[in-house]
């Protein structure tokens, strides 16, 4: 095949038929406000960690809902609990509680 | 003469035996279970005049007349003073009249009877003693009758508030099972009980004005009847010993663990271990007497009082491990609980212990805070090239200021625009640490219990802080101010919060404020109030802006502005109900606007409040003298 220097990137599709949605559906019983989010995305936008990493409160729920559970606890992990996305929340989701829930019942699951 | 002893004591020995074997195993077991550190503090804390003094002076003033609580509700106050120090009174007296009286001298008996002589005869003096009519025996009898009588004063008190709160000025008390409620009714009756088992006998063993003339005579019309008499020594004896065998189960338990939490907490000792020593202590000392129901803010919500520190210690002295997570997790750690409990359990330090133990799995990664590094770096080049020439920003480095907004104060940039415009009125070498952004200060972290991460966290602020230069770090959020001035080592800078570093400038003359006739009305945010007690810098900033009016409560029993990043698990709902509740206290006196002095307050009134709700060092800069 001929170098040209770029390829076609990986395709993001995700098969939603075989995503199994058990503990994000456990967690939602713990934490029924996850279910208000409207991801508008305030929480990333004041995140005190997104000012220099990654991390995003909307874009972790939405990995979840999606099955893309390792990448969203690697995001998890630099998380600082400052609580300013509890504050600005237009749903009034208790973030930090989600957030602590998340790490509690997936790596439960995995062992971790 | 009557005889030495008489089967009836024997209920109140072997009660008495009991509770003191019971207490003496248990306090030997709390001050095992210390960290050998700890234990050793404590030991030199008993010769160490100074605190043994201080001992002295506590045990009597909280054990017996419970001065924290005279402060608070001088008629609750009474009663408990009334209670246990006629109590602690009758038993010393007693010892005394013993020793003055004691029908024993010179009578031969066993050695088993001797040593449990000791324990009967002062309780049970009148039954087997003759005092006759000398003066000596008038003042003792009198002096008994009388701390009889204070005791039974009290205990009309403690009926009305069992079934009249609000009489004595409480809203709402604990609610007791089967098990508190006979250990009450044994030691309401108790007293009683003594009153008509000495009135049978005053007639010829002596008595005073209580015993002797209301109950002798007026009562018992005089007359001597054997059989009720002893009846009514053995219900005395009976009542005493079940009031002795439930107690170290019920929350009677403060009286002996009380006076250990005072020698403990005097030797300088905290909460280390979420069950174990120091927390254990304070676990049995607490009495369930329900007055941190009333000022715990989370009570407001549904009139749900049951997450309120008196049933978090009783859960955990229960071992109820659901409930104890629960309120644990729920908690706002607002501190009214420990501020107004007399007996001054830290609650919060146990809460804390138990949040530690908690695992919520997760595994922090803050390898990015490398790179910030870099980051701050450029953010500072900007600062230091403003300032002329690097001789001069060193020249003045001795009068440097750092300023570290925090997180909370970057969602409210009108206080950050604030203290600059403050920082340059005032014409002072100062550098905007976060001003592109900052790290967390680690008390959140802490809060959830990863005192770990939270250390990586507060390791790097105190880098950045140190190579700045300052001697001096202003502060916006009392959140970062607890954690600085509790878990950061910064030697050689001082700590200020705004409020402080503005009072000061106005007393320097360095900033003009303006004043107008606005009425406002100042909220103590939790973690500068009460945990630091910084409540009249604030007051006198506004006193020189305008007129400052009251709220219901304020200082440090300032209500919770329900927003606290303390709880983990609170939903909005409850937080929103809390919100209303607190702004509803602080329009009491009808003020133009609410003035606090932390971010999260500010940004959580804001949202409930009908009136404006502003940061101190806005209306400062609102009222800056036109120059």
């Amino acid at each position: 095949m001929i170098d040209f220097g770029f390829s076609i990137s990986k395709s993001s599709h995700i098969q939603m038929d075989d995503v199994d949605l058990k503990l994000f559906n456990k967690l939602e019983t713990l934490c029924p406000d996850i279910k208000t989010c409207m991801a508008c995305g305030l929480c990333t936008a004041t995140c005190t960690a997104g000012n220099f990493t990654d991390v995003s409160f909307r874009q972790i729920i939405l990995m979840l809902q999606r099955g893309k559970e390792k990448e969203a606890l690697q995001k998890v992990k630099k998380c600082m609990m400052c609580g300013k996305c509890l504050l600005v929340c237009s749903r009034g989701i208790n973030t930090r509680n989600i957030l602590l829930s998340i790490t509690r019942i997936y790596n439960e699951a995995q062992n971790i | 003469m009557r005889p030495t002893f008489d089967p009836f004591v024997l209920p109140f020995v072997i009660g008495t035996t009991f509770v003191l074997m019971y207490c003496f195993i248990g306090m030997i077991r709390i001050i095992w279970q210390l960290p050998k550190k700890d234990r050793r503090k404590f030991g030199l804390s008993l010769i160490t005049p100074k605190t043994l003094w201080k001992n002295i002076k506590d045990l009597f003033g909280d054990c017996l007349f419970h001065v924290k609580i005279w402060k608070r509700k001088p008629l609750i106050g009474y009663m408990h003073s009334a209670i246990a120090f006629g109590w602690f009174m009758i038993i010393i007296v007693g010892h005394f009249e013993t020793v003055a009286f004691s029908p024993l001298r010179g009578v031969e008996m066993p050695f088993m009877q001797k040593l449990m002589s000791n324990l009967y005869l002062p309780i049970f003096f009148r039954y087997f003693a003759i005092e006759g009519l000398t003066l000596k025996a008038q003042i003792f009898s009198f002096l008994m009758d009388f701390f009889l009588l204070m005791i039974i004063s009290g205990i009309v008190i403690a009926v009305v508030k069992k079934k009249r709160p609000r009489k004595v000025g409480m809203k709402r008390v604990t609610k007791f099972g089967i098990k508190e409620d006979l250990v009450r009714i044994a030691l309401w009756t108790i007293f009683p009980l003594r009153f008509l088992a000495e009135s049978s006998v005053a007639g010829f063993a002596g008595g005073s004005f209580l015993t002797k003339f209301l109950g002798f005579d007026l009562l018992f019309g005089g007359n001597y009847n054997e059989t009720l008499s002893m009846v009514l020594w053995w219900l005395y004896s009976i009542d005493l010993a079940i009031f002795m065998f439930v107690l170290p189960f019920t929350r009677y338990m403060h009286i002996p663990a009380e006076a250990l939490l005072i020698l403990l907490r005097n030797a300088g000792l905290k909460t280390t271990a979420p069950r174990k020593g120091y927390a254990l202590a304070e676990i049995y000392s607490c009495p369930s007497c329900g007055l941190c129901i009333d000022v715990c803010p989370m009570s407001e919500y549904k009139n749900d009082y049951k997450k309120t520190a008196v049933y978090f210690m009783r859960n955990i002295r229960r071992k109820n491990k659901r409930e104890v997570r629960k309120m644990t997790e729920i908690c706002l750690m607002c501190g009214k609980c420990v501020e107004v409990c007399p007996l001054g359990i830290e609650s919060l330090n146990i809460k804390m212990a138990q949040r530690a133990n908690i695992s919520y799995r997760m595994k922090s990664d803050f390898g990015y805070l490398e790179r910030l590094r870099d980051y701050e770096t450029t953010s500072q080049q900007v600062i230091v090239s403003k300032s002329k020439s690097k001789s001069e920003s060193e020249s003045k480095s001795e009068s440097k200021i750092v300023y570290f907004a925090g997180c909370m104060s970057h969602l409210t940039p009108k206080i950050t625009r604030s203290m600059v415009k403050i920082f340059e009125e005032a014409k002072e070498n100062y550098e905007f640490l976060d001003k592109n952004g900052s790290i967390c200060c680690g008390r959140p972290m802490m809060l959830t219990g990863k005192v770990n991460e939270a250390k990586s966290l507060i390791e790097k602020n105190t880098e950045l802080i140190k190579s700045s230069g300052a001697k001096r770090l202003v502060l916006s959020c009392p959140i970062c101010y607890k954690v600085f001035k509790e878990e950061y080592h910064l030697e050689g800078i001082e700590i200020l919060h705004h409020t402080q570093y503005i009072n000061e400038l106005i007393e320097n003359d360095k900033i003009h404020v303006d004043r107008s006739d606005k009425r406002y009305v100042y909220h103590d945010p939790c973690e500068l109030g009460r945990a630091f007690k910084v409540y009249d810098e604030p007051r006198n900033i506004i006193d020189n802006i305008g007129l400052l009016t009251r709220g219901k409560s304020d200082k440090d029993m300032s209500v919770c502005c329900g927003g606290s990043i303390g709880s983990i698990t609170m939903t909005i709902e409850e937080r929103d109900e809390i919100t209303t509740n607190s702004i509803k206290d602080l329009m009491h006196n009808n003020p133009e606007e609410i003035v606090t002095a932390c971010p999260l307050c500010q940004k959580t009134f804001a949202r409930k409040s009908p009136i404006a709700v502003k940061d101190i060092a806005e209306i400062v800069v609102e009222n800056l003298e036109d120059e």
